[in-house]
């Protein structure tokens, strides 16, 4: 699971295929293959080339370039590009390398000066699993305070980026800033580096994380501890790709889903619950916002019962209001019919 | 989203086929529109890959950019672009007619009536998407500040002579487009979402192929299924069937598809640029046609009676353009000034507030919203007594007593609107509250002493009051750019914008 990945289950904490799936490390994208429900997402080649020839473009000169940004955007002054320490992060395995990752932190918190951790590995206990994240960089300033560094291929234009893209990056360096809480002090603002205007120059801007980070953490706590889903699954049922298609949407099934629209940009499983929400008629499928306003019908046909309804429910508002709706928009289509 | 629209969504849910949300079309659609349909390169906002463009269906023109990279090449496709866009574009400058505008003399500061042109008619340029509106204003934003070899004789890469037009024009008509009821530049899937609720979520409706399916299924089909036909459908190489209406490609398209002929162009291989351009209007024509199906689907409803009065406004936004563009002003800023910002604010307010209005009173199914939630009284009139204002010179002031089928009036409404039959506003104090309810007439009834014959409701008549104004009026007016007080920047520089710096790796 990446810091992505997170951020879109903080988004949708009541998902509880998602926590389950995403902890027990299944490869979501096979699953919703075999049960005959493929995601759509891909890269494309050309955007994986410029965003890695931007980043590598940013990340060059030994993070000097880097470093400079950073530093025109807090006031500091400029260091030598020779004094910007590079820490070598190698390790075998992700924990291997978050181990290391701590350590650099620490180091180069104690020598003081500029240091660059490219790539570094975070660990986050996500509902009672370890989650280990790689941000693009960190940067730990003279003072031993550390910077997210979010780096993306979107161009700042004219100093302005889309604010979509904005929100999402803003949410996956909260991730990471809540990651590194025990290792380090974080800054509360993030840089975002992006190529400016038309051009593959870099330009940054400060990401202010205060939000996010609360929120995120908030719905981080709310997840639902992963044993207390795990004790749905009925025993024996796996999620390995090699059972047999009956099996694996049995055990996909045991699992409930909390389905909305929003999911389909985020989660592999997105257009198999997709199909199990519209088959079963569920009123979230028409969109998030419906449910709210359709207080305890949970169905397109309970929906549809108590707009045609004969009488005026007794104690139903929401069920009186439909009635009303669909009594005017009767009158309204006849009306327009006659004309 | 009203319960209305939702009662709509769920009724298409069950039939599988899309509910009317509109009685009417409330969008002005031109009879000879121009669709621009483009594509760009993935990960690199602005790099176009081709387009399709035209006026006639039949004919679309295909431009491609074989090696999106290629600055030579992406040079060559904006100026055929222009060449075909700014004939559209100026196709309507000539035919004006004369209006009275109101002036302040600049030297008396007296307020005088001057006759200024204005255009017949305004062209009009459909786009599939959002996004395609976006990418409009990406393009324009990438080209209006460039320099041709004719205004700058050193430039490295001087632009073809158009193409800079062609970006203020673009610049131009997007800006439009963030006016709410503005029909200069269109994007078709927000045109159908207006008109049509499908079966699923708004989020899914921007799917323009998946959305005409649900409008209009194919024969012996739901429109659930040739929607999911139409978003997920892969042939043996893993090609969606129905390709997005773009301006993005598909992953799997650039990856197996496009890749390697890109690959083979720069390898120079003979056919390779006409075996790219296949492959893009391959990608491209689907949609195209989708516009046009789109465009006939939207024909088949009445146009509102509105829009008459929302074009002319269009047409003004597109005379004062061209007048700017004829008197040599420098390109739209990058930024606002903070003036202008604030202009353009109030102006997109009002014009919501405008089209909120003017949408219910052409559309009872819209009016029908706006009575459910409780912004509009549609009842029957019970008693007309006529009265007189006091004063040297009494006016009518009848009071018309009515009772609605839509609950009692808000507490403390004092005023009611209704349209009149004319096509003028009437507005009305209220006298009397309750289930039955009176209002005093105040308007609307011409100057003499017996009211103008059609002006007031008869006994046993049907009115639809509205708590809202038919013709909302701005705020406070604002000074001129030049007089812009230090609080927000002071006067903006005037100096005209330099062009964008050229990088080695830019991508425009």
């Amino acid at each position: 699971m990446d810091a992505r990945a997170l951020a879109a289950l903080a988004a949708n904490p009541g998902c509880h295929r998602r926590a389950l799936l995403d902890a027990a490390g299944v490869d979501k994208r096979t699953v919703a293959e075999r049960l005959g429900a493929p995601a759509p997402f891909g890269r494309s080649q050309f955007a994986f080339a410029r965003g890695h020839s931007f980043e590598s473009g940013v990340t060059a000169e030994g993070g000097a370039a880097l470093i400079r940004l950073l530093c025109r955007q807090t006031g500091e002054e400029q260091p030598e590009p020779e004094s910007v320490r590079v820490p070598e992060l190698n390790a075998a395995g992700p924990a291997a390398r978050a181990g290391r990752t701590a350590l650099e932190l620490r180091a180069a918190a104690a020598r003081g000066g500029w240091s660059l951790l490219d790539h570094p590995m975070l660990s986050l206990p996500v509902a009672g699993a370890a989650v280990h994240l790689e941000p693009d960089a960190l940067a730990v300033h003279p003072d031993g305070s550390v910077t997210v560094v979010e780096i993306k291929s979107f161009p700042i234009l004219d100093g302005s980026a889309d604010a979509a893209k904005v929100g999402a990056a803003a949410r996956q360096a909260a991730v990471y800033a809540l990651a590194l809480e025990d290792l380090a002090e974080v800054r509360e603002r993030a840089l975002l580096v992006c190529p400016e205007d038309f051009s593959n120059s870099p330009t940054a801007a400060p990401l202010d994380l205060r939000k996010q980070c609360a929120a995120t953490r908030r719905q981080l706590a709310r997840l639902t501890r992963i044993e207390e889903i795990a004790e749905l699954v009925p025993a024996g049922a796996g999620f390995a790709p090699s059972s047999s298609e009956g099996e694996l949407a049995e055990a996909v099934a045991s699992v409930p889903a909390a389905y909305a629209p929003e999911c389909l940009s985020t989660c592999e499983l997105a257009f198999h619950c997709r199909s199990k929400a519209r088959a079963a008629g569920a009123v979230e499928a028409l969109g998030r916002s419906v449910r709210g306003e359709l207080g305890g019908l949970r169905t397109v046909e309970e929906v549809l019962e108590a707009a045609r309804s004969e009488q005026e429910p007794a104690d139903d508002p929401a069920a009186a209001a439909l009635r009303r709706a669909a009594r005017l928009r009767d009158a309204a289509l006849a009306e327009a019919a006659c004309r | 989203m009203s319960l209305i629209s939702v009662l709509a969504r769920a009724e298409a849910a069950e039939s599988g086929r899309a509910a009317p949300l509109a009685t009417v079309r409330h969008r002005h659609l031109a009879a000879h529109p121009l669709v621009l349909v483009p594509l760009t390169t993935a990960g690199e906002d602005a790099a176009p890959l081709g387009a399709l463009v035209g006026t006639d269906r039949g004919a679309p023109r295909l431009l491609t950019v074989p090696q999106p990279r290629n600055r030579e090449l992406r040079s060559t496709f904006l100026a055929a672009l222009a060449e075909e866009v700014l004939p559209h574009i100026e196709s309507a400058a000539e035919e004006v007619e004369y209006v009275e505008r109101k002036e302040t003399e600049p030297e008396t500061g007296k307020k005088v009536t001057v006759q200024a042109e204005l255009c017949l008619d305004a062209p009009q340029l459909l786009v599939p998407n959002p996004a395609g509106v976006e990418f409009l204003r990406l393009l324009g934003r990438a080209t209006r500040f460039r320099r041709t070899a004719e205004e700058d004789p050193q430039a490295a890469h001087p632009s073809p002579p158009r193409v800079p037009l062609l970006g203020r024009w673009l610049s131009h008509y997007a800006e439009r487009a963030r006016v709410p009821g503005s029909s200069l530049l269109l994007p078709v899937t927000e045109l159908l979402i207006r008109h049509w609720a499908t079966g699923r979520s708004t989020l899914e409706d921007q799917h323009l192929a998946a959305l005409l399916a649900w409008i209009a299924p194919p024969p012996g089909t739901t429109g659930e299924a040739a929607a999911l036909h139409a978003e997920l459908a892969r042939d043996e190489r893993g090609q969606l069937l129905v390709p997005p209406a773009g301006p993005s490609t598909d992953p799997a398209f650039d990856n197996t598809l496009l890749g390697p002929a890109i690959d083979r162009f720069d390898a120079g291989v003979a056919d390779a640029a006409a075996d790219l351009a296949h492959l893009v209007e391959a990608q491209l024509r689907p949609t195209w046609d989708a516009v046009w199906h789109a465009v006939d689907l939207l024909r088949t409803l009445p146009p509102a009676a509105h829009l008459p009065a929302r074009w002319r406004r269009d047409r003004h936004s597109y005379t004062h353009h061209r007048d700017r563009v004829g008197a040599g002003e420098p390109p739209q800023p990058r930024r606002d000034d903070a003036v202008t910002a604030a202009r353009k604010l109030v102006s997109r307010e009002q014009s919501q507030a405008e089209l909120d209005a003017q949408e219910a009173l052409d559309d009872p199914l819209t009016m029908a919203e706006r009575r459910l939630a409780g912004e509009a009284f549609a009842g029957e009139v019970l008693d007309v007594t006529m009265a007189y204002s006091e004063g040297k010179r009494p006016m009518p002031r009848p009071l018309v007593t009515c009772r609605s089928e839509d609950g009692p009036l808000p507490e403390g409404t004092a005023r009611l609107h209704r349209a009149l039959p004319s096509g003028g506003e009437q507005r009305g104090e209220v006298a009397e509250h309750g289930e039955v309810f009176t209002v005093r007439l105040t308007n609307g009834m011409g100057r003499s002493k017996e009211p103008a014959e059609g002006s007031v409701p008869e006994p046993g008549e049907r009115l639809c009051w509205t708590l809202f104004e038919h013709a909302p009026r701005g705020g406070p007016g604002l000074p001129e750019p030049e007089a812009t007080p230090w609080t927000h920047g002071g006067p903006p520089a005037q100096l005209p914008e330099p062009p964008d710096a050229f990088t080695p790796e830019d991508r425009l």
